[in-house]
């Protein structure tokens, strides 16, 4: 299914002529640099999520607030939809471009504007990429915790949009844990701040809303991030295990042991087979799953976390249990997991990332459910885990040259979400919805429980005009969409007309 | 106490009932759990929902570390059900009388001493039930600890003290309770203690807790048994008994005795403030979160407290009820924009200001 902007069912977008609008932003913001060619506007057609591309009317680059602010104001004005980008690695179609919009790039925001050792915060403009926090505190002994596999390419504005993850959110939380406080510009063009450097802040938690809004609610113009110190030492374990669900019983057990890990990750045997390929980690090509679990901390503390986790693996029957010896090790253990994608990459003309959440009791019954999908569609799936925190990153492979497989994948790749949606789950834990998973949305949420999303959106953004036809589906696109996913021959969303 | 001995009541239908009469008639509700917060934040006017009929765990799955709860549930109960399993809830809420229900910790967003380390209420929610306008019981978030589908309405709800739907059930990650636990208090004046805190804050210590009052540095040491014992070893001091923390966070302690018309203020504050330059004693504070909420006993007005925490980023809040002598608005007033938008979502979520109207301020 076709998931580019639908008017008919995404709603009806204001047509301006291209010319016209130039001309009016060009005086609006005369300094700004605004791309208008198509060769220019080319190289922004998608982000991460490369399937799907849309040529966007114009792309604007500012470089200062004023410029943002100006131009907000001029689109608000010509009610020309924004769809803001930041670093472009989302993989949900999130930025993806609208053909009647302007695209808001953020990247020349790049600036760390404070690194405050004592208080343990940053302050940084929106543009500025992950890893570049990490590296700026690190003289300090600190770091800024969530680490999203892309962090060297992503930018926090981007974070804060999807609310990113990585694999060390059990512990450490995900992006709205992390952020203290955010500069917003509203389609209209008003200055707000949310949060505080303090803890809290007066009134309603705006903060906490902005986090993973894609977009649609402001557009995020400087943020103050909170700084960790970095764990004194982190050991990883390997464990190997003949069985997956043997791996899935072993997370289980170390949480119920007391032990939240730094990070916690399973992969099944064929992602273990491509990141081996790839990589050369030393994983155990012969094993059905492994457990990839590292403690951080005071040094005396993570040996004794250590020591039970290993008694614990062994009582769930891991087949084999190695410690990286040192930090080269470390790194080599971790490098076939963060690599886990592209090396996937290698064994497939084209994957389709995944990004359910379940309860980690339903792990068992979901793997169960992939393979019936996998051997039903003839896609290969390989499975990668944050197992710590039950998220899912199923890789589907595929062969976009070859006829109707895009739509299979695709087809697979929304049945695997309902089914965690069925398993109690989530049909994102941190790439968001984006344009990717706005037909899932219907599963998930009731039709009542998408009208208040609405009205929140229609709070900060009543034209709509921010990021259109993400994040939220219309109650027209879940009525279509659920025509065509009846399950136990029951319509979801009766009450709707269809089309 | 075990789970069974929680009365196992759902009485959403009900309430769901009454709001939509609310609604309908237009009739402003007080949402009340055990009425222990009445005094946090400004007098409402309106029919009573009793919310502590509502009670019961609905999924505990320690392994999963996410317990699901009904708002009216006593605090204590849900505390004790899960220190058997040797977990507790990470934002360690106030509890300011043996009636205190999870719905309204939750509504007042309130977290203790281990704040700074361990997060906020918001920080644990994982997902709500939540009762709208028109009377409608809808699910937001759920029950795992990734869930980015969606606008975050379930974190918006912890603080907004109910003024913009109604708590029926609450999701929260928990933590496990750590193995070693020590609490010491050292001899130090003020500005070597904020120098000390700071320097610690940069190392990666087992610290859950840091106060200071009247030239005594208290912490609190959780983590493995190993790096408690170390730490302890290293910044010695004098053991303090555990129960201060718990004095601190529900204001039992004798600090929070305030005498000829003083009023108790919250001043919330970045990280490493020095001390602000106010008239005011200093037994008459009580620094908490490493120096970033302040405990106030004072006479000034609000004005003068709300300007000196404006001038270094912070904001401060009255905790003595206008009738007892506490200023007129508890909270700090909210800017032009800022405010625009609160109404914005006050007029889409409750358009007929039925949901505890004037808790927060007095135009929603």
């Amino acid at each position: 299914m076709n998931i580019l902007f639908d008017e008919r069912l995404d709603g009806e977008l204001v047509r301006r002529d291209k010319s016209e609008v130039l001309t009016d932003l060009q005086q609006a913001v005369p300094d700004m640099t605004l791309l208008h060619r198509e060769e220019d506007l080319r190289p922004f057609e998608c982000d991460g999520l490369a399937a799907y591309r849309v040529l966007p009317m114009l792309v604007a680059l500012p470089e200062t607030f004023d410029q943002v602010k100006e131009l907000l104001k001029c689109c608000h004005a010509l009610s020309v939809p924004v769809v803001t980008r930041g670093a472009g690695t989302g993989l949900s179609g999130g930025a993806l471009p609208l053909e009647q919009g302007v695209l808001l790039v953020m990247s020349r925001f790049n600036q760390i504007l404070k690194v405050d050792p004592d208080a343990r915060l940053a302050r940084v403009q929106p543009g500025v990429r992950n890893l570049a926090i990490s590296e700026a505190a690190a003289p300090y002994g600190l770091y800024y915790a969530p680490d999203p596999s892309s962090q060297i390419a992503c930018s926090i504005g981007g974070n804060v949009a999807e609310n990113a993850g990585g694999v060390h959110c059990l512990k450490y939380g995900l992006t709205v844990h992390n952020v203290m406080r955010v500069d917003v510009l509203t389609i209209e063009g008003e200055h707000m701040t949310l949060g505080a450097e303090s803890f809290d802040a007066p009134g309603f938690d705006l903060l906490a809303l902005m986090n993973g809004s894609e977009g649609m609610l402001g557009v995020v113009t400087e943020i103050t991030v909170k700084l960790l110190p970095k764990p004194e030492t982190a050991k990883v374990l390997m464990a190997s295990f003949d069985d997956i669900e043997k791996a899935g019983r072993a997370v289980g057990d170390i949480i119920a042991a007391g032990i939240i890990p730094g990070g916690l990750e399973m992969m099944d045997k064929l992602a273990i087979k491509a990141a081996e390929d790839f990589i050369k980690a030393g994983y155990p090509v012969e094993a059905e799953a492994i457990l990839l679990c590292e403690l951080d901390g005071v040094e005396a503390d993570v040996d004794d976390d250590c020591d039970t986790v290993r008694r614990v693996l062994e009582a769930a029957g891991a087949t084999d249990i190695q410690q990286a010896r040192d930090e080269a090790e470390r790194a080599k253990f971790w490098a076939g997991r963060k690599n886990a994608f592209p090396a996937v990459g290698r064994m497939s003309p084209d994957y389709y990332c995944m990004d359910g959440t379940i309860p980690r009791r339903e792990l068992p019954r979901v793997l169960k459910g992939i393979a019936a999908l996998s051997e039903e569609s003839g896609l290969a799936v390989a499975n990668v885990f944050h197992a710590g925190d039950g998220n899912m990153h199923p890789l589907i492979l595929f062969d976009a040259n070859k006829e109707g497989q895009l739509a299979l994948a695709e087809e697979v790749g929304g049945k695997i979400l309902e089914l965690c949606v069925a398993a109690g789950g989530s049909i994102t834990g941190e790439h968001g919805v984006g344009r990717e998973k706005i037909n899932q949305m219907c599963s998930q949420f009731q039709a009542d429980e998408i009208s208040v999303f609405h009205a929140l959106k229609a709070a900060f953004d009543p034209q709509r005009l921010l990021n259109p036809g993400k994040n939220i589906p219309t109650l027209a696109r879940c009525a279509e969409f659920g025509a065509m996913h009846v399950h136990n021959n029951e319509l979801p969303h009766p009450e709707l007309p269809r089309f | 106490m075990t789970e069974r001995a929680i009365a196992d009541r759902d009485i959403a239908g009900a309430l769901c009932e009454q709001v939509r009469s609310a609604y309908d008639a237009r009739t402003p509700l007080r949402i009340v759990g055990g009425d222990t917060r009445a005094f946090y934040g400004r007098p409402v006017e309106g029919q009573a929902l009793q919310m502590a009929e509502h009670s019961g765990i609905v999924s505990y799955d320690p392994v999963e570390l996410v317990v699901t709860v009904r708002a009216g549930t006593r605090l204590s109960d849900l505390q004790e059900v899960l220190a058997e399993k040797h977990q507790m809830l990470g934002f360690e809420p106030p509890m300011f009388g043996e009636a205190s229900t999870i719905g309204g910790a939750v509504a007042t967003g309130l977290s203790g001493p281990r704040r700074p380390w361990a997060g906020a209420a918001r920080d644990f929610v994982l997902g709500t039930r939540i009762i709208t306008q028109e009377g409608k019981l809808l699910r937001f978030g759920g029950e795992v600890m990734k869930n980015v589908a969606g606008y975050d309405l379930s974190r918006l709800m912890a603080g907004a003290q109910g003024t913009l739907g109604v708590l029926t059930d609450i999701s929260f990650k928990v933590l496990p309770i750590p193995t070693a636990t020590h609490s010491l208090r050292l001899t130090v004046g003020l500005d070597e203690a904020l120098k000390k805190l700071a320097e610690l804050g940069r190392k990666p210590l087992p610290i859950t807790a840091a106060a200071w009052h009247h030239g005594e540095l208290f912490l609190r040491l959780e983590g493995g048994k190993s790096s408690v014992s170390a730490t302890q070893a290293s910044l010695g001091g004098e053991p303090l008994d555990a129960n201060f923390w718990q004095e601190l966070r529900d204001h039992t302690h004798a600090f929070f005795a305030c005498i000829n018309g003083q009023a108790l203020w919250r001043l919330s504050l970045p990280p490493n403030t020095a001390p602000l330059a106010l008239d005011i004693p200093e037994a008459d504070i009580f620094y908490d979160w490493a120096g970033s909420q302040r405990w106030v006993k004072t006479t000034l007005d609000a004005s003068t407290l709300r300007d000196a925490c404006r001038a270094v980023g912070g904001h401060a809040t009255c905790y003595t009820p206008k009738l007892q002598g506490g200023a007129a608005e508890p909270f700090t007033p909210l800017n032009a924009v800022v405010e625009k938008y609160h109404r914005n979502l006050k007029a889409e979520l409750d358009a007929h200001g039925i949901f505890n109207p004037g808790r927060l301020y007095a135009a929603f």
